[in-house]
């Protein structure tokens, strides 16, 4: 019953209308997950040695640990701090390649090689290679797996950035402003600008996705976030010794949590691209 | 080949050479001073434990021996000196130079590599015909929705996951490890070696099929919506035959150079999943060398990375310029 009436509900939308609708509960779903992240009571995740390795139940919907802690609870706070690192990361990220992809297209021939060849330099080693090459220089924790994602995650958004502000520069309508005796920064402000706003935003949205999982990736190999923190990454590490002895919810729940919070993001970002810029996204 | 493609040939690869070799600089100069910086420091985690029994001059004499009180710069020439004469130094972990470190895991790593490079690459590839033959039905979107997923899915997890079901439910698979423990080096037969090989190289070739598929899919619908598929189609041909005269030939390249380019994601995914398998290749080395301080295994491993996803886009892009006769014709080969 309620199912049909939903069914009937999405067809009465058109595409455009059901893809909002989409986008909205996932960033809700998404906000939620961060906000409880970090509103939950430290005694939410108390050592309980009574309930230990307790497979899933009502009680605790994703089972307890060696040490009695609900994973439910773990998981939310772990998810929240993952997403936190992650934005924090991306939006760094996001900062450099658009300075960067601005003043390649712009500042001519010298500062666009130099960029280009440095685009090419940050390509050049794994992604993985470099944050554990940064994370070690950092001492690992907090600043450097953000320091890290925000150094490596650059390069394809400012290749973006730069090819795009260089197209719309070469266009006519740029050019007859330009003879018409308008500021560079006129030129910049009325007519660049929002034409690569939209393409930075769905950029920093797409770039979440891979700044999380790499997050988690570094952070599980033990040179991202200390042990301490409840931080996805760390649960799966240490779910792994006991994994031998049949305690698979410590791996299968945090993981499947981790994976639809990106694919959520995911799902957000192309969504909105193709709000935004409908002609390219159905291409 | 006429004499001016070999010419045009040398003159790409005399420049591509420069560039790999102004990239390897740049690259070991930045990483010598981001290691430098770091507060890991090299004397204790050499001597790890003991460091309680070294005394402040003792710590000065291994200082000055090692070199580490001299100005930064000049520390970077003698490394610098010493990679070009061959010499990367000593792993402080294995207590081996690091070449020989690098050689040994690189062959292990190699067979996990090649293993998960190729099964991604052929089922990727068929997949992505699939869906795109079959573009709208239920199998398009099941083969979409599956690769979409994948390519959120954190690669260690998967791993984790094979892991649980294959070798801790189904027992088929040790649960880690390059070899069985407790067995002489001479003992380990190829068939152990296989069998541990085989977690880590599914659990590569299941996340590297999503990019490939998806590309494939992408170019074949292309490729099917051009003016000689519909002329083809016209004259009565479909299915398979298509498929096979019209389609293939048109698709494999992009996918063949677009695997050869994904070196860097295989290198990243191998460092995950044989950390999960605890399998000993170059990926855990990295972590290890990461995790403990061996600043000259590590230095050593960033470059050996650089090297190899550079080789990678170098085949993607010679297979490009030799293979397709389109590119061949008429155009300078000098680097852009």
């Amino acid at each position: 019953m309620q199912l049909s009436n939903l069914r009937v509900f999405k067809q009465k939308l058109n595409k455009r209308q059901r893809t909002l609708l989409v986008s909205i509960l996932f960033s809700l779903i998404l906000c939620s997950v961060v906000l409880t992240g970090f509103l939950l009571n430290e005694d939410r995740i108390a050592t309980n040695l009574e309930v230990r390795n307790a497979s899933p139940s009502l009680d605790h919907l994703f089972g307890t640990d060696w040490l009695g802690r609900d994973m439910f609870s773990r998981t939310i706070m772990g998810l929240s701090l993952s997403i936190g690192v992650g934005l924090i990361g991306a939006i760094g990220s996001a900062c450099i390649s658009i300075i960067l992809g601005v003043v390649a297209a712009t500042m001519g021939k010298v500062a666009d090689s130099i960029v280009t060849w440095l685009i090419d330099l940050f390509l050049s080693v794994p992604h993985l290679v470099s944050l554990i090459l940064i994370a070690f220089t950092f001492g690992g924790g907090f600043k450097g797996i953000v320091l890290g994602i925000a150094l490596t995650h650059w390069p394809s958004l400012a290749r973006v950035i730069r090819s795009e502000v260089m197209q719309v520069r070469s266009l006519e309508f740029v050019q007859v402003s330009k003879k018409m005796g308008k500021s560079r920064w006129w030129i910049a402000k009325e007519h660049i600008m929002p034409h690569i706003i939209p393409q930075i935003l769905v950029g920093i949205l797409l770039m979440f996705p891979h700044a999380i999982l790499h997050e988690a990736a570094v952070t599980f190999l033990g040179l991202g976030l200390s042990p301490h923190e409840p931080a996805i990454g760390i649960i799966l590490s240490e779910s792994m010794r006991y994994l031998s002895v049949g305690m698979w919810w410590l791996a299968f729940f945090p993981g499947i949590c981790l994976l639809i919070i990106v694919r959520m993001f995911d799902k957000v970002g192309d969504h909105l691209r193709m709000l935004i810029d409908p002609h390219n996204a159905h291409r | 080949m006429s004499w001016q493609f070999t010419w045009n040939l040398a003159t790409y690869l005399f420049w591509k050479s420069i560039k790999i070799a102004s990239l390897l600089v740049s690259i070991s100069f930045i990483s010598f001073l981001l290691v430098k910086n770091s507060p890991i420091d090299p004397i204790q985690a050499y001597v790890g434990a003991d460091m309680l029994h070294v005394s402040a001059e003792q710590r000065e004499k291994i200082e000055e021996y090692w070199g580490l009180n001299e100005p930064v710069i000049q520390q970077f020439f003698s490394w610098g000196s010493a990679v070009l004469s061959g010499d990367l130094g000593t792993s402080m972990i294995y207590r081996l130079p690091v070449s020989e470190v690098i050689g040994e895991r690189f062959y292990n790593s190699l067979a996990l590599m090649i293993t998960a490079w190729l099964l991604s690459g052929i089922i990727g590839f068929s997949m992505g015909v699939i869906a795109a033959m079959k573009r709208d039905t239920w199998m398009d979107r099941v083969i979409k929705g599956f690769c979409y997923t994948l390519a959120s899915t954190p690669t260690f997890w998967m791993g984790l996951l094979l892991l649980i079901v294959f070798a801790v439910w189904l027992n088929w698979f040790p649960i880690g490890m390059g070899v069985p423990s407790g067995v002489l080096a001479e003992d380990v037969t190829m068939m152990d070696r296989i069998k541990h090989l085989i977690l880590p190289a599914l659990t590569l070739s299941i996340i590297g099929v999503a990019n490939v598929a998806l590309h494939t899919r992408q170019k074949l619908i292309e490729v099917l919506s051009s003016d000689y598929i519909v002329f083809a189609r016209a004259r009565g041909e479909k299915g398979f035959t298509l498929f096979w005269r019209h389609g293939l030939r048109n698709i494999v390249l992009p996918a063949i150079t677009l695997q050869f380019a994904a070196f860097s994601e295989l290198f990243g995914g191998a460092v995950l999943a044989e950390q999960v398998f605890s399998y000993p290749g170059l990926g855990q080395a990295t972590v290890e060398a990461g995790l403990r301080g061996d600043v000259p295994l590590l230095l050593g491993l960033v470059l050996f990375s650089t090297i190899f996803v550079f080789v990678g886009n170098l085949i993607a892009d010679l297979i490009y310029r030799v293979v397709d006769p389109r590119t061949r014709e008429g155009q300078s080969y000098a680097a852009k």
